[in-house]
């Protein structure tokens, strides 16, 4: 599996696009932030491409909440 | 006989007969017992008799699908049915398509076709209802009635298997009575007698929705192509379907909501009610038939149990969204039944049957992944997966990578059983992308009479040799490997240059130099094919002690 890129890759703009992140939730209520969340997701997951990469993403995100994996399909 | 219309098909009562065995004893034996006279269960009985099995089919009813179920045949079925005598009937009756249009609220999203390609004597998709699908196939199979004994309502009732076989009891009106078969057939749908005789579960995920399931004639002139609306302007639904059936019938899918209230919607007027908003005011519609439903995806942890066999709904099922389920169970068919008959000419041991069961789960597994990830893309089930799903919709119309997210089903694929044992290893040395494991592709023919035919109608029902020769010396050489390779029943298949009529082998052409491309063929390339028109190896040269080892391999009466 492709390992997720945990170094600095922003290049010297990493303040700029967390505060453009941040700007674009001004003002929304939650419910858009919400669905403006879910949109950057899809997007930027699309630009990543690599389900691997993706994968892995979720799974951090997922350990810094104190959850486990959760990557694979859930079955109910 | 008597008869009675739904809509604009007329069910006729197949008629009960008493059986002989209530005058023998009340006992009898056959080699195939099958249970049900659904699509699989038949399509089983008439596989078997052209391989020269006899069977016993019973069915606790006497008429076809009451309501058009499975309407969207895909190719492959097509051409497994083709194989079994049906095929043409059916495509020359069903609405031909390929096209898929993709709406969401009143904007189309995309479009999708199924089959750009050209060459292939069956088409990417008809819309045929169940009940003519069945009536076609018992129509055949009372061609072959020498070797198919089919039964209507006689109920099976009970289960018994020994080592050597399976005794069922079976009801009718004149009193009960037991059937010895060699093995079983369990096709009896998904609320299988069978598998709940033998107390085997039936696990997986019910799909919290509930649907609409409405046909109704149309005198308009609507496209052939499959629509498909999520939230639709028109309906409170929260997605719609049509598709477009023989005789100006329509078929209208509305998706519910899990709260709805079944009685009331099956309401016909009420549907029709929903119907109108569709299809406009002022266009003349008349109701056929309605049902709600909801649906779930679930297997057989094994489809072989003792001499049972599971096929069909009876083995998994699936929501109809990519139209699995039906086509699902005539490949199982396809894939069991050239391997059972192997077993009872005995030119196989038992034991061939455990690859029905691990190549069938595969594919089975494969139509439950994505009848799933259909089904969660339909119905979002938190907030966020909604702002997801609603997230894919509206990213659609702008960037291609969402409206290839967009799920309305993906439709039913030929499965690819590359991997599995049995298959001969590929040694890389043919360029055509057709690899061990794979379903052939059809191609157009020429054969020796000069008729213009397909590829595939040369394939089917037995092992098959598919060799490619330069010259007539070439052709006479594959003849003779071929019979040396001491496979029984072997057929013979060789594109050459020029069709001619040839014994003991069929020499064709390639009408439009498709054959060789789509297998890579150049004189020497030799295929070797399964009766159920998968590769089973494929090499540069013609050897006939490979090709008998490959064989002897997959039907497991030599070692690897
Ligand atoms: C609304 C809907 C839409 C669908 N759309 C599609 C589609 O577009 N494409 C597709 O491929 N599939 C579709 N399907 C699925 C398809 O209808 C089924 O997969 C198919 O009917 C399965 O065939 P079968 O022969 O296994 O079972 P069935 O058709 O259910 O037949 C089983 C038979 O067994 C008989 N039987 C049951 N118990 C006994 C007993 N104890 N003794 C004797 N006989 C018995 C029954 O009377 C019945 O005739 C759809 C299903 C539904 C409900």
């Amino acid at each position: 599996m492709n390992a997720l890129q945990r170094t600095d890759g922003f290049r010297g703009r990493g303040d700029e696009v967390y505060e453009r992140l941040v700007a674009a939730h001004r003002g929304l209520s939650d419910e858009q932030s919400g669905a403006l969340n879910a949109r950057l997701v899809l997007l930027l997951a699309n630009q990543v491409g690599d389900a691997d990469v993706v994968t892995a993403a979720i799974a951090a995100a997922r350990a810094s909440l104190g959850l486990a994996d959760g990557a694979a399909p859930r079955e109910e | 006989m008597s008869g009675g219309a739904v809509g604009s098909y007329d069910y006729r009562h197949y008629p009960y007969h008493r059986p002989v065995e209530l005058d023998r004893g009340g006992q009898g034996r056959c080699p195939v017992l099958i249970v049900g006279a659904g699509p699989v269960g038949l399509a089983a009985a008439i596989d078997l008799a052209q391989q020269g099995i006899a069977s016993i089919v019973v069915d606790d009813n006497d008429v076809v699908s009451v309501g058009s179920r499975a309407i969207c045949w895909s190719k492959r079925t097509l051409e497994i049915f083709d194989r079994l005598g049906v095929g043409e009937r059916m495509v020359a009756k069903g609405v031909t398509w390929r096209v898929g249009r993709v709406y969401h609220r009143d904007r189309e999203l995309y479009r999708f076709d199924l089959l750009p390609e050209g060459g292939h004597k069956m088409p990417a998709f008809i819309n045929l209802q169940q009940y003519y699908a069945e009536e076609y196939l018992i129509d055949r199979a009372m061609e072959l009635a020498d070797r198919v004994d089919l039964r209507w309502r006689h109920r099976l009732a009970g289960i018994e298997q020994s080592g050597t076989g399976v005794t069922a009891t079976i009801d009718t009106a004149d009193g009960q009575y037991r059937v010895t078969a060699d093995w079983l057939i369990a096709a009896d749908g998904a609320r299988s007698t069978v598998r709940s005789l033998l107390g085997l579960p039936f696990e997986g995920t019910t799909f919290e929705e509930k649907f609409l399931i409405v046909d109704v004639r149309i005198d308009a002139d609507y496209p052939s192509d499959r629509r498909f609306w999520f939230q639709p302007e028109f309906d409170p639904s929260q997605s719609v379907l049509i598709h477009r059936q023989p005789d100006n019938v329509f078929r209208i899918d509305f998706q519910l909501g899990w709260d709805a209230d079944v009685e009331r919607e099956r309401d016909p007027e009420r549907a029709m009610a929903r119907v109108r908003r569709v299809v406009g005011p002022g266009v003349h519609c008349e109701f056929e038939w309605c049902s709600v439903y909801t649906f779930r995806c679930a297997r057989l942890e094994r489809f072989t149990s003792g001499r049972v066999i599971f096929a069909g709904d009876s083995a998994h099922v699936v929501s109809p969204f990519g139209a699995r389920g039906g086509n699902g169970g005539i490949q199982d068919v396809d894939n069991l039944c050239w391997k059972l008959a192997a077993v009872l000419r005995k030119e196989a041991p038992p034991a061939l049957l455990d690859s029905y069961d691990s190549e069938r789960r595969h594919g089975a597994d494969e139509n439950i992944l994505n009848s799933r990830r259909t089904t969660t893309f339909m119905t979002p089930k938190t907030a966020v997966e909604r702002q997801l799903r609603d997230g894919v919709l509206a990213l659609a119309p702008d960037f291609p990578f969402a409206r290839a997210l967009v799920n309305s089903g993906r439709l039913s694929r030929p499965c690819d059983l590359r991997g599995f044992s049995g298959f001969a290893a590929d040694d890389g040395s043919i360029a055509g992308p057709l690899l061990p494991g794979m379903p052939c592709d059809d191609a157009p023919v020429r054969a020796g009479d000069g008729s213009a035919g397909w590829l595939l109608d040369h394939l089917g029902g037995a092992p098959t040799v598919l060799a490619f020769a330069a010259s007539p010396q070439e052709v006479d050489g594959i003849g003779r490997c071929a019979a040396a390779s001491d496979i029984a029943g072997l057929r013979v298949v060789v594109i050459s240059e020029e069709a001619r009529p040839c014994p003991g082998m069929t020499v064709l052409s390639d009408r439009a130099g498709l054959v060789g491309a789509r297998y890579g063929g150049a004189s020497g390339v030799t295929y070797l094919i399964r009766p159920d028109q998968h590769v089973l190896g494929r090499w540069r040269g013609i050897d006939p002690q490979a090709l008998g080892h490959a064989w002897r391999r997959c039907l497991g009466t030599e070692a690897a």
